[in-house]
């Protein structure tokens, strides 16, 4: 297996670089706005003091937090990764280079296109721009131009893997590219949604094409893609704690077969859950909304799976290390490694994550919690560490391997984990807590007169979280630059750390790696789950509202 | 080698996390539907729509207000708009259950009545409505949990509950 080793090209390392160079850019202006807004909350304003007029208000830099670090840098990272998933995986170049190329600079023209009217405050409708809030047309072509390119993307993927299949019948296909692959299909599927609200409904209103839009419909398109957008996020990271990871903490992966057929059902189930963002909603019936929390709670299964197969994976690796005891083997792990450091701590949070995200998705506990301070606290544990320290983690070894030089103060790099592991605990269990005692999210709660005088403690400690992690998110930016700009070359090419299986993937029974079944199913149940709303909420809808700008 | 023996591999204690993670998800399933059916704990259900751009002509937003409908039973029409609700405050004696209906006039807003379980997204077009009794006197903030432009952090109102 090892023998026969597809060694990348200097041209196919440089378009995966570029990927990363646009994502870690964006992380670093988005990551600017997140400290700003948590130090607001504990009543130090650099809003109003320092960043007007170049930053027009709290709003425009929330938006730029939320479509910079969760749209830009996730999608570029994402479709990046999944290249050298490919490349590497099947052991070949891509089928149509070309049309991967058009497919990057798309994401990078669309990116530019949104950006513009981000930056002149015309577009302060955050990153999930609910009409009849209305942008200038070039927010939302832009985000579409964005979500086409990634599409364009996953064809290059596809054309590519069809070939290989031709010719290899009878191979399973190697791990990491079917989980690349299960990844970029969810992600189309998931997108049919926001391609539909944007499209049909919110491009050709703000061009004055259409007089008015049902607010209501559009919500229900939005969340069509706007939960699956997290798997989006999740399931790279997933891929790394499965088929990484091990390998980086010396071990295997437990099960080759159990893996797969997580990422099955993560297809199966990622999708026809939206209207669990929705219980609140008022044009959507009570009955759909507990088949969506149904569905979401067997979406939370094969996360399990997950959970065990990855702490298996780290366990055996720890235990050939010397690690004794129960929780022994975990210390012998290695954690002055800053790639595996980022993506250990990156999923003891999300482990945390994980278990709020059960509250949300409880159909009525979610009364409590909608639309507080809970939910970004919530997702700052996964999607802002679960994922994103987790990619850190991944760049932590794949810069290297793509440039062939030295890491930048490899040291820096395990203190900015760490940073952000701290960081985010006190930000996160703070959110959590004002959330739960009624805090709005979306809100500089510094203003808002409602705020009673108990919570300061709580806000205050929101604030220094977030002068922590903006300190962590720069010390990650200097390792990056300091990487790339070093002269001192690696002595011996990095080996990308692909985990071996305990058992050899070719004993994985057939129906496991075969997609027109799991395609057909993930079609069906989205039908049943989505298929009676939509047409009862597209056949009963009023276009009556107009735009409104209100920032 | 693809004639080797094909199975899907499944360690014994993998074995006993799925079944213990399959029963989790059944427990807190179940839990949540007791609640729901049991102890009455809903979220909002269509009741009607509107036109946002003339909720003078939809009756029972033409003026917005605390209707009393029988004792201690009241109705409140509440009507979101930037940045303010209308009307800001109602007051009720202990005691009483009270259904909300709200709607928007523009963009969409939150309403969430801090320490009870009422929290609904208000969306133009639609009406959303829950149910509370107000068993405990004191002031009840409601506010606006859904970003609605540059005021939005000044939008509450106020339901004071008298003994």
């Amino acid at each position: 297996m090892t023998a026969n080793v597809y060694q990348l090209t200097a041209k196919e390392k440089r378009f995966i670089g570029w990927h990363f160079i646009v994502a870690v850019a964006a992380l670093s202006i988005g990551s600017l706005f997140g400290p700003f807004q948590a130090m607001e909350h504990a009543g130090w304003d650099f809003y109003e003091k320092f960043l007007n007029p170049l930053f027009h208000s709290y709003y425009e830099g929330l938006t730029l937090h939320g479509v910079l670090n969760a749209l830009i840098w996730t999608t570029f990272f994402i479709t990046g990764f999944i290249t050298f998933l490919v490349i590497y995986g099947l052991k070949r170049p891509l089928r149509y280079p070309k049309l991967n190329q058009l497919g990057f600079w798309l994401m990078v023209i669309g990116l530019v296109i949104a950006a513009v009217p981000i930056l002149l405050n015309q577009a302060s409708v955050l990153y999930t721009f609910y009409p009849p809030m209305k942008a200038s047309p070039a927010f939302y072509i832009g985000v579409t131009l964005v979500v086409v390119g990634s599409w364009i993307e996953g064809y290059g993927f596809y054309l590519t893997y069809y070939q290989w299949r031709k010719e290899n019948l009878r191979t399973r296909t190697p791990l990491i590219t079917f989980m690349g692959l299960i990844t970029m299909v969810m992600w189309q599927i998931a997108t049919l949604g926001a391609a539909a609200e944007l499209l049909v409904d919110l491009i050709p209103w703000s061009l004055g094409l259409r007089a008015g839009l049902d607010p209501q419909l559009d919500r229900t398109y939005f969340w069509w893609t706007g939960h699956p957008l997290v798997y989006f996020w999740l399931l790279p990271a997933y891929i790394s704690w499965y088929t990484f990871l091990p390998r980086q903490a010396g071990g295997k992966l437990f099960s080759d077969s159990l893996a797969r057929f997580s990422f099955w059902l993560f297809l199966l189930l990622s999708v026809p859950v939206g209207f669990h963002h929705q219980y609140v909603d008022p044009g959507v019936p009570s009955g759909w909304k507990m088949v969506h929390s149904l569905l979401t709670y067997s979406v939370f299964f094969p996360s399990m799976l997950t959970a065990f197969t990855v702490v298996a994976s780290l366990e055996n690796a720890g235990r050939a290390r010397g690690g004794k005891g129960l929780l022994g083997w975990l210390a012998k792990l290695p954690w002055n490694d800053p790639s595996v450091a980022a993506q250990l701590l990156a999923g003891i949070l999300f482990f945390f994550g994980g278990i709020g995200g059960l509250v949300n998705a409880s159909y009525n506990i979610n009364l409590v919690v909608h639309n507080t301070s809970w939910v970004p606290g919530h997702f700052h544990l996964t999607v802002s560490t679960g994922v994103t320290l987790t990619f850190m983690g991944i760049l932590y070894w794949m810069v290297p391997y793509l440039t062939g030089k030295e890491l930048w103060c490899k040291k820096c790099a395990v203190v900015q984990v760490w940073l952000w592991f701290i960081g985010m605990t006190i930000f996160s269990n703070a959110m959590h807590v004002v959330g739960l005692l009624g805090a709005p999210r979306r809100t500089p709660l510094g203003q808002a007169p409602y705020i009673p005088e108990e919570w300061a403690g709580h806000l205050l400690r929101v604030g220094i979280g977030g002068v922590i992690l903006l300190i962590s998110v720069y010390l990650f930016v200097a390792v990056m630059i300091g990487s790339v700009l070093t002269k001192k070359k690696l002595s011996t090419e990095v080996e990308p750390p692909v985990a071996e299986s305990l058992l050899d993937p070719q004993t994985t029974p057939s129906w496991l790696d075969r997609w027109v079944p799991w395609l057909v199913g993930a079609a069906i149940l989205l039908i049943i789950a989505y298929g009676p709303q939509l047409v009862y909420q597209i056949s009963t809808a009023q276009f009556t509202s107009p735009g409104f700008r209100v920032w | 080698m693809a004639n080797k023996h094909e199975s899907m591999h499944i360690d014994p204690y993998e074995k006993t996390w799925i079944i213990v993670s399959l029963a989790m998800l059944i427990v807190f399933f179940g839990a949540i539907t007791v609640a729901g059916l049991s102890f009455g704990v809903r979220v909002p259900d269509p009741v009607a729509r509107v036109n946002p751009n003339d909720l003078a002509a939809s009756g029972t937003f033409a003026e917005p207000g605390l209707k009393e409908v029988a004792p201690k039973r009241y109705e409140a029409y509440i009507v979101a708009q930037t940045w303010s609700f209308t009307p800001r405050e109602i007051e009720v004696p202990a005691g009483s259950i009270v259904k909300f209906y709200v709607t928007s006039k523009d963009v969409q807003h939150g309403f969430k009545l801090q320490n009870t379980n009422v929290n609904m997204q208000i969306v133009p077009g639609q009406v959303s409505s829950l149910s509370v009794k107000f068993d405990e006197p004191g002031e009840y903030d409601f506010i606006c949990t859904e970003y609605c432009g540059l005021g939005h952090a000044a939008m509450y109102g106020k339901v004071i509950v008298t003994p």
